[in-house]
């Protein structure tokens, strides 16, 4: 296969499957049957097509590969697609979480089986292009498009109080994005292109800005800066825009939830990666130690929160936010290790915290319920489940030989070496995050099983198993052995940290930051 | 002027017009003598003189210039709007005659008024001085208040049409009254003249006084706020057909006479009309926003996402540059085409009682008709102004604009806008995809079916002729600054 063209082929791959399931006529078992089967198909095939980019990737160039350009999309943007360390993994996260998303759903989802499969695949195609755009306001359509998806896949199959939990997370996402798009807008302006690769070179003005009489310290490029956060912080999320995601999470289908956690949150810490700590260097400098209080509040907070909740998903959901405290801590932190870990640690998350809410999946279809009250137990009945459970929270826990333990202890090493309070302070979420994991598992697991509607629960099928078996032997093999995805990211990561510096430096020289 | 030998020699830029007031007055006349006139014909008659006005549009070619004395201007920005508001007026009026004809209203006056007001309409994009834009601006207007009034037995009908007259009365007055300050204070009508003046003297109060009455005449024909309140009622109260047509084409010919007057005559003065466009650009897209939230009433709830619509294609008007005008006119491109979309599927939502108009009618569309659902959820989420659909770009050229311009605030308010504003559109998608489902409507006529398909899948396939459309919007952008 010709390189130029595999990013798009892997992007639109999935759109092709959602075109042809559309044709599907008639609504029987066959139907429905036929609908799973093309998007299992579909997703599966994009994952091996995504492998060929892992396959073709060369570790040790920094720069973006596999680029393809054309200028189709009138005078202001192009149509532009690259990968470099930073982006590719996610991409194959994205093709790897798919197929295991569309088996989670293929009993639990009855209703508007075509629909439903549909939004997956179109989600998917949204998502990966998300990572592979290389130009500003190509990134925004896939950016913002997968907002309509998800919004159906919520609202359409969610739980009870989806409706609400589907306006929440439409609108507070879009509310972020459109600062997003203004300061797009404005860097378009400044420098005539939305082009990534020009604009990753390009300094923005830090002269301060006067405006009705308030002045601007960091001038064009704290104000970029900001309104870019305010995009990634909902999306991330980050405390105290963190609130639609516990709704949104406890009311998506299973899928939808695994998606979100696995995927979309990553958007948010692939964007401060690919666009605030690139092209805003100075100002996130200046506003690293903003991002450390959010990020050190949201892991103890947020964690102490999903200590008292009822709803097994909640506190998945809420030690999401908890975890991406760590990539947020790490990325900005500017360190090779903060960074590598901020990375890794959202692709294990990606792994864990979807194969969590597969967990919650397997005993939800069974019992439809997820109040942790209602289960205990589960052992006696569901041995094998009880094992892999057990692992995805030991990772969840960050247990050294857990791909959890590899991203929490490179964030936190590199959260010292910038700031040791900050690093302090994170550390005690480390020990939280133990006490609500190990809990949560103690209450559903283990124990007597007392309650009658659970004497007759049976163990992981065939399918089930399918799903899990590869979740657990990437958790622990990743856990061992990182090389794999630390190689990808090195070199990218050592230019991203190269400019920054050299940035910083101008920025001290020319008097504008102070020394930290 | 240009010389062209094709066609009627030096009378060749008029003929579009010419087509449409003969046509009108043909059928006007076989209307009179032949004693039953049958609904599907009269229409199609009616929209092959559009056609054939917009074929001449085309054969033009590149053709531009003054004619009567400078009155009458044609260029490519007239060209374009002609073409959109013509197109758009064919639509509604294919929309319209299995409608009426099932309402027990359909009277063969009816396409000849739409075809009246559209001359009227064709004048005002190509009026070059304030008495033609006057003529234009009144034959359509006076064509206009009688089709709001169509429905003779309904009170709600006829109330419409009463109101949209007393209040139009009074902003043609309005108009009258600052047009004769200009021509007062500057001694022409003449836009040509006008601009040469207000070059020559600068800013006098006489003028400011004349342009500010003759804004607040011409925001009202687009329904900007504070001039916006007749809106939701002629929408409400008009037979949905007839709200069809007023949400598309005249906006699109007022807009593009908003532009004219502004840049044609008064292009000197900018800093002094952009205040009030982005006062009233404001005004409008907060309006928008916030009055729609609480609307049972499908024809109210798109009453007030037009104006809102209208406050945004204002902030590209406001920027007072060559891309700010090109993005107006990509963004009255897309209004009308969602527009239309939307209307098709309300036109469509009909039981077998009558025609239905509450919000809540919609409840669980998707299980009864999924393309309609989905093409009307993709038209709502392009007005909400999502991306990749067509109306994401629309504000997004406008917004760019604004931003280039430094109107940073007004840019602010715009997106902040357009999140309140997806709140609604969300509560519609919501209501056909996530309530239980209804009594299902009647089967949707082929006509709306078309338009439905043609606009849902334009707006979903933007992308695709994106590029070609923004070189022809900035064609016509760019001879209003020759």
């Amino acid at each position: 296969m010709n390189n130029s063209l595999i990013l798009s082929t892997v992007t639109f791959l999935p759109l092709l499957g959602a075109a042809m399931i559309s044709v599907i006529r008639s609504n029987d078992e066959t139907a429905k049957n036929n609908a799973r089967m093309a998007a299992l198909f579909t997703t599966v095939f994009t994952f091996g097509a995504s492998l060929v980019i892992w396959y073709n990737f060369d570790n040790s160039q920094a720069g973006f590969q596999m680029v393809e350009k054309y200028n189709w999309l009138g005078e202001n943007f192009s149509y532009h697609m690259g990968v470099d360390g930073i982006s590719m993994l996610f991409v194959i996260l994205t093709t790897f979480i798919m197929p295991l998303s569309i088996l989670a759903s293929w009993n639990s989802v009855q209703d508007r089986v075509k629909e439903y499969m549909i939004a997956f695949l179109v989600l998917e195609s949204l998502m990966i292009g998300v990572f592979c755009a290389l130009d500003l306001v190509l990134f925004y359509l896939f950016f913002e498009a997968g907002l309509i998806p998800m919004f159906l896949i919520i609202g359409v199959w969610g739980g009870k109080r989806r409706v609400y939990s589907a306006f929440k997370f439409f609108l507070y996402t879009l509310l972020g994005s459109v600062l997003m798009l203004l300061a797009i807008m404005a860097m378009y302006g400044e420098t005539g292109t939305t082009d990534i690769t020009r604009l990753l070179t390009y300094r923005f003005s830090t002269t301060p800005i006067h405006f009705w009489g308030m002045t601007i310290d960091g001038g064009l490029q704290s104000v970029l800066w900001w309104a870019f956060f305010a995009s990634f912080a909902v999306k991330m999320p980050m405390w105290p825009v963190h609130t639609w995601l516990p709704d949104a999470h406890v009311e998506a289908p299973t899928a939808g939830s695994v998606i979100l956690a696995a995927i979309l949150l990553k958007m948010g810490g692939y964007g401060f990666l690919r666009f605030s700590i690139p092209m805003f260097p100075v100002a996130s400098e200046s506003f690293a130690i903003i991002v450390f209080v959010l990020s050190c509040v949201a892991i103890i907070y947020t964690s102490l929160v999903a200590l008292v909740q009822e709803d097994i998903k909640k506190l998945i959901a809420y030690s999401s936010v908890a975890h991406m405290g760590f990539v947020t801590m790490g990325i900005f932190t500017a360190t090779a290790q903060g960074i590598q870990g901020g990375i890794f640690q959202m692709l294990s998350h990606g792994i864990v915290s979807a194969a969590l809410f597969l967990c919650i999946g397997v005993v939800y279809d069974r019992m439809h319920t997820r109040e942790i009250a209602a289960y205990g137990g589960l052992v006696n009945r569901m041995p094998l489940y009880a094992v892999f459970f057990m692992v995805f929270t030991m990772a969840n826990v960050g247990l050294p030989g857990t791909s959890g333990f590899v991203g929490e202890f490179l964030s936190l090493t590199g959260t010292f070496r910038v700031n040791s309070w900050v690093a302090f302070f994170a550390t005690t979420g480390v020990i939280l995050s133990a006490a609500y994991a190990l809990w949560l598992y103690r209450r559903v697991i283990f124990g007597k099983l007392e309650k009658a509607s659970l004497k007759n629960i049976a163990d992981l099928n065939t399918r089930e198993l399918a799903i899990l078996a590869p979740l657990v032997v990437l958790t622990v093999l990743l856990g061992i052995w990182p090389a794999p995805l630390i190689d990808v990211t090195t070199a990218s990561v050592d230019q991203l940290l190269n400019n920054y510096k050299d940035a910083i430096k101008a920025a001290h020289d020319a008097g504008v930051l102070a020394l930290r | 002027m240009a010389t062209t030998t094709t066609l009627l020699g030096s009378y060749n830029p008029i003929l579009p017009e010419a087509t449409l007031v003969i046509g009108a007055l043909i059928m006007l006349m076989a209307g009179v003598f032949i004693k039953k006139t049958n609904a599907t014909t009269m229409t199609f008659a009616a929209i092959a003189v559009i056609s054939l006005a917009i074929a001449f549009l085309y054969l033009q070619g590149d053709v531009s210039g003054t004619m009567f004395s400078g009155s009458f201007i044609m260029d490519a920005f007239a060209r374009l709007m002609k073409i959109v508001t013509l197109s758009a007026s064919a639509l509604a009026v294919f929309m319209s005659y299995d409608y009426m004809a099932r309402g027990n209203l359909w009277k063969y006056e009816f396409p000849v008024l739409i075809l009246l007001a559209t001359a009227g309409m064709m004048m005002m994009i190509s009026a070059n001085d304030l008495i033609a834009l006057y003529l234009g601006i009144e034959l359509q207007s006076l064509a206009l208040y009688v089709i709001a009034a169509f429905n003779r037995n309904s009170e709600r009908s006829s109330e419409a049409g009463l109101k949209y007259f007393v209040l139009g009365a009074l902003a043609s007055g309005m108009l009258l009254y600052g047009m004769s300050l200009i021509y007062g204070f500057t001694g022409s009508t003449g836009f040509a003249k006008i601009a040469a003046s207000v070059h020559e003297t600068g800013v006098s109060t006489g003028i400011v006084f004349g342009l500010v009455f003759l804004m607040v005449g011409m925001v009202f024909k687009i329904s900007a706020v504070p001039f916006h309140m007749w809106t939701p009622d002629v929408y409400e109260g008009s037979p949905t057909t007839v709200t069809t047509f007023f949400a598309a084409a005249p906006k699109i010919a007022a807009m593009a006479m908003i532009v004219r007057v502004l840049y044609g005559a008064f292009a000197d003065i900018a800093p002094q009309w952009q205040q009030i466009i982005v006062f009233v650009s404001i005004a409008s897209m907060l309006l928008g926003a916030f009055a729609a939230i609480g609307q049972t009433n499908i024809k109210r709830l798109m009453a007030y996402s037009s104006i809102g619509h209208m406050g945004f294609a204002l902030v590209g008007l406001a920027a007072g540059t060559e891309s700010g005008v090109r993005a107006v006119i990509l963004y009255m491109i897309i209004y009308a085409i969602m527009t239309l979309g939307s209307f098709a599927c309300i036109l469509a939502m009909r039981r077998d009682e009558g025609p239905v108009e509450n919000i809540t009618d919609l409840s669980g569309l998707a299980k009864n008709d999924l393309t309609m659902a989905f093409l009307l959820a993709m038209l709502m989420f392009s007005l909400a102004g999502i991306p990749p659909l067509a109306g994401f770009f629309a504000k997004y050229y406008v917004l760019l604009a604004a931003v280039n311009a430094k109107l940073i605030p007004l840019a602010i308010v715009g997106v902040l806008a357009s999140v309140i504003g997806a709140f609604y559109y969300l509560r519609i998608i919501k209501i056909m995809f996530f309530d239980e489902a209804g009594e299902p409507f009647s089967v949707m006529h082929g006509s709306l079916r078309f338009v439905l398909l043609v606009s849902g899948f334009a707006v979903i396939g933007y992308v695709g002729y994106l590029a070609p459309l923004e070189g022809i919007a900035g064609a016509a952008a760019k001879s209003l600054f020759q």
